[in-house]
């Protein structure tokens, strides 16, 4: 079977013409759209998990600090936990691969590689991407990456501790050794040669995306009448390719640093540790900071954009109505793309900035709320005059509005630079963002799970399992960030061993323990979603291919899809949100039925 | 959210469903108010190493000891409360759609769409607001803080910071007020952390403190460096902040309007202890500081001779 039969415009595969493919070309290396989904929906929620253990690992020692770890502190090796108590140097370890697990590993190819892979080719009706092989090579080179970020943490020295930003010259001194073969086998370079994989993997992926949305819709399926979530993955797909060259050149550039010894983000006179530092120097660390944040920004909207998308279909469905302002947004959306490039240097007020520039980033930041602000309200107001069935996919997706709106309110402050004089780099940063992903992005991911679970497997998630999953997730979700405000607020700074090495932080380490405590809860309270993920499969309640009543063109496939995904070409008819259409006998009027 | 909580629970049909959801409510209740209480239980000053550190601090701002600050407390207090009204005002509108438009029998969406001119109105205010707080609160604190150095007439003493893995330098020019030369190649492990020529004759009298000493009342230029990483100086009781940064020579400026002990705190990750890199910052009466500095000269005369 080759890859260009799915160039071909008919759209229509028999099933005759396919032989039956051996186990390795049919799970592994496959070339199918929805296996691909597949596979990176399972590597990247085991990535998320994985990134959560070490935050709760972490947590530990935010809450008792320089106590031995009860329990499994004795698994550890003495080099990183003597006796259970954690180092310096792995409580940094293991903070940089949480952020880097989460993002680049974890939440966004999640959000793109799994749920746009899946869900994007059959919600415009297409057999599968543009570019099959492309595909499965973004997966498999996403995966390497994977594969050399989980490798660091074996190195000597242990992995990357420089922070998820890596910022220079730290991350370029850190982890040196003497010889070539020992700066070679450390952790911040494969850190830094991960990064390099994931990004090739996500223009892979990216050029794929926008050629398929372009190249590939059903007949009728008119850019207007693309599923939201179709529209989030296309401005996503622009952002990633535009946005990660200059980190993927960014991150070769410091491989140069610490391995050839050139010196473009180390100056001159640098002295560490009493020591003059072996670079020839003239370069500048803020270059790194720039080329970092100029990726790092329009990330944060490839972390949300996607879930944006995802909420959207789960509101339009379950509230059994038409989304308030699909134009609306769909041009905000595209709007807060374009602006995602020219906000970056808000996270770098305190380097010295003017007043000028800040001014200008300021600006920028203010205008970049307004369209978040637009999307917000246009889903609220979607819920007016609704009939709201809620169902788990509901609740999540209901749940993310107050809690994204939280997230997105509190960067207010952040990108004032007057106030952010204060809260720059203190715990408030670190609710704000997490705010945004956490109940927002992983919320989303969550409704998506378990609004597209029947589709993929024929076979509905369980419902009060799937309830208690949410109920558990919202409360200590908001235990877990919630006191991070006040932290922040109060002046205790992110990325700190111990807070109570200073008097502000001492007097509310109160804080700390209970966002410790609400996190443990929070990965308890998982135990139902990854229990109901894996019996659901086999045990749950067997549906037809449109379970949810719903409109857009995947609810046309059978489920789940067999190979070439649409019995019989699809058409398209109508806008995507045709739900309780006056004069109409059923409450849903899919994109795919010529007349009710 | 309450209001649907109860929606579902009145919905539960069998007594399965009943025990789990009762169980998972137990488990909330404990697990989230027990978390709750003790942290409300306790929110005292602190002292740290062996000198007591001034002021009270708790959850909100710490104490405020700067001229400029309260610009920026009352941007942050301005910011919150504005928050706060969008949030309820967002909130109010959603339960009340979740409670009156569930599902239930005979009761049908409606394809109309919602002639929201109140959103609209909103989405203004919001515009309005974004630009009154960025062109009338945060712009002039920023010019003012980071950007307008008070003049040489002003007599703004100077002191520099030089900030290293993982402690803070503080470089007064001495007694004659005026800095000696300072250069990589001469900084010497404790001797000379900052790197004085002490052939120059006037970094003769120079001195290094790891302490930040001032006078309260006058205004001060920190003009601040890094000797190998990243890091910044953070004064929460000053409401000051700025990366120190390698290669770069970044001045920031306040005023202290009374006196006491309290802490530099490196906001920046720079390396293993960052997290003990702190200084004891000590604002001190004008009499009392010229004792302190002479001190310090008598200290470094000593160790010439």
């Amino acid at each position: 079977m080759s890859g260009e039969s799915h160039h071909g415009s008919s759209g229509h595969h028999g099933n005759e013409s396919h032989h039956e493919l051996g186990f390795l070309r049919k799970w592994v290396f496959s070339i199918d759209h929805k296996v691909i989904g597949i596979q990176y929906t399972i590597t990247s929620l085991c990535f998320l998990f994985l990134g959560f253990c070490l935050m709760m690992l972490m947590r530990w020692q935010l809450a008792y600090p320089l106590k031995p770890l009860p329990f499994i502190g004795h698994w550890f090796s003495e080099q990183i936990m003597p006796g259970g108590i954690m180092l310096p140097e792995f409580y940094n370890s293991l903070g940089a691969m949480h952020g880097t697990i989460m993002v680049f590993l974890g939440v966004v190819p999640l959000l793109v590689g799994g749920f746009g892979n899946y869900v994007m080719p059959l919600q415009i009706g297409a057999p599968d991407m543009s570019f099959p092989k492309l595909n499965m090579m973004s997966y498999w080179v996403y995966f390497c990456g994977g594969v050399v970020m989980l490798a660091s943490f074996f190195m000597p020295g242990g992995a990357a501790n420089s922070g998820w930003t890596s910022y220079a010259p730290l991350s370029v001194i850190s982890q040196q050794g003497p010889t070539f073969y020992a700066k070679f086998f450390s952790g911040q370079t494969f850190w830094l040669m991960g990064m390099v994989f994931l990004i090739t993997s996500s223009l892979l992926g990216s050029v794929n995306f926008i050629v398929t949305i372009i190249q590939l819709r059903a007949k009728g399926m008119t850019m207007f009448r693309l599923p939201f979530f179709v529209w989030s993955q296309f401005v996503t797909a622009f952002l990633l390719l535009l946005a990660f060259p200059p980190l993927e050149a960014a991150g070769v550039l410091q491989l140069m640093d610490r391995l050839a010894g050139t010196s473009f983000f180390m100056p001159s006179g640098l002295i560490v540790s009493g020591q003059a530092a072996p670079y020839t120097g003239g370069g500048s660390p803020l270059l790194w900071q720039h080329l970092f944040w100029f990726l790092a920004h329009p990330e944060v909207y490839v972390l949300i954009l996607p879930g944006l998308g995802i909420v959207a279909e789960v509101i339009a469905n379950n509230t059994r109505k038409p989304l308030w302002g699909y134009r609306i947004m769909i041009y905000a959306i595209v709007f807060l793309g374009f602006m995602s490039f020219i906000v970056w240097a808000h996270h770098m007020f305190m380097t010295g900035m003017g007043t000028k520039i800040s001014a200008f980033f300021a600006a920028t930041t203010m205008i970049i709320s307004i369209p978040s602000v637009v999307v917000l309200t246009a889903m609220l107001l979607s819920l007016h005059r609704s009939s709201i069935r809620f169902s788990v996919p509901m609740l999540f997706a209901l749940a993310f509005l107050p809690m994204f709106a939280i997230g997105g309110l509190t960067g207010l402050p952040l990108g004032l630079p007057a106030s952010d004089i204060h809260l720059h780099d203190t715990y408030y940063v670190i609710g704000h963002f997490h705010y945004v992903v956490v109940p927002g992005s992983i919320f989303a991911i969550f409704a998506g799970i378990y609004h597209w679970y029947p589709k993929a497997t024929g076979r509905k998630l369980n419902e009060v399992l799937g309830k208690m999953h949410f109920w558990l997730s919202v409360i200590f979700a908001n235990g877990v960030f919630f006191p991070m405000f006040f932290q922040g607020m109060a002046g205790v700074s992110r990325r700190l061993y111990d807070q109570t090495a200073y008097a502000h932080g001492e007097a509310i380490q109160s804080l700390a323990r209970m966002s410790s405590w609400s996190a443990w809860c929070l990965g308890l309270a998982q135990l139902p979603f990854i229990l109901n993920f894996f019996m659901s499969m086999f045990a749950g309640k067997k549906v037809k291919e449109n379970p949810w009543d719903a409109t857009t063109l995947e609810w046309a496939a059978p489920s789940p899809p067999p190979h070439g995904n649409f019995l019989t070409e699809p058409v398209v008819y109508r806008g995507p949100y045709e739900y309780s259409v006056p004069g109409n006998p059923r409450d849903f009027y899919p994109q795919f039925v010529t007349e009710a | 959210m309450i209001v649907a909580a109860m929606q579902i629970f009145s919905h539960r049909r069998n007594a399965t469903k009943r025990l789990f959801l009762g169980a998972a409510l137990w488990v909330l209740a404990v697990g989230l108010l027990l978390p709750t209480a003790t942290a409300f239980a306790q929110a005292v000053a602190a002292d740290t190493s062996g000198v007591k550190i001034d002021g009270t601090y708790g959850f909100g701002l710490p104490p405020d000891v700067s001229e400029h600050g309260w610009q920026i407390d009352r941007l942050i207090n301005i910011l919150h409360v504005f928050m706060a009204i969008l949030f309820v005002g967002w909130g109010i509108f959603l339960v009340r759609c979740l409670v009156l438009y569930r599902k239930k029998p005979g009761h049908a969406a409606s394809y109309e769409l919602l002639k929201a001119k109140p959103a609209k109105y909103a989405e203004i205010v919001v515009m309005v607001f974004e630009v009154i707080v960025l062109v009338g609160f945060s712009m002039p604190v920023w010019a003012s803080v980071k950007n307008d150095l008070p003049k040489d007439s002003e007599n703004p003493f100077k002191v520099r910071v030089i900030a290293e893995q993982f402690a803070w330098n503080f470089h007064y020019p001495g007694p004659d007020g005026v800095f000696g030369r300072s250069a990589p190649q001469f900084v010497n492990g404790a001797d000379n952390p900052a790197g004085i020529d002490r052939s120059d004759q006037a970094g003769k009298d120079d001195l290094v403190a790891g302490e930040l000493h001032f006078p309260v009342g006058e205004p001060i230029i920190c003009e601040l460096t890094s000797k190998d990483v990243i890091h910044s100086f953070f004064l929460p009781v000053m409401r000051i902040k700025q990366d120190t940064i390698p290669g770069m020579r970044i001045p920031v400026w306040f005023k202290a309007k009374q006196s006491g002990n309290y802490e530099v705190a490196c906001a920046q990750l720079c390396g293993n202890n960052h997290y003990k890199m702190k200084a004891l910052m000590v604002i001190e009466p004008r009499a009392k500081f010229d004792e302190w500095l002479k001190k310090k000269s008598e200290i470094i005369e000593f160790k010439e001779d």
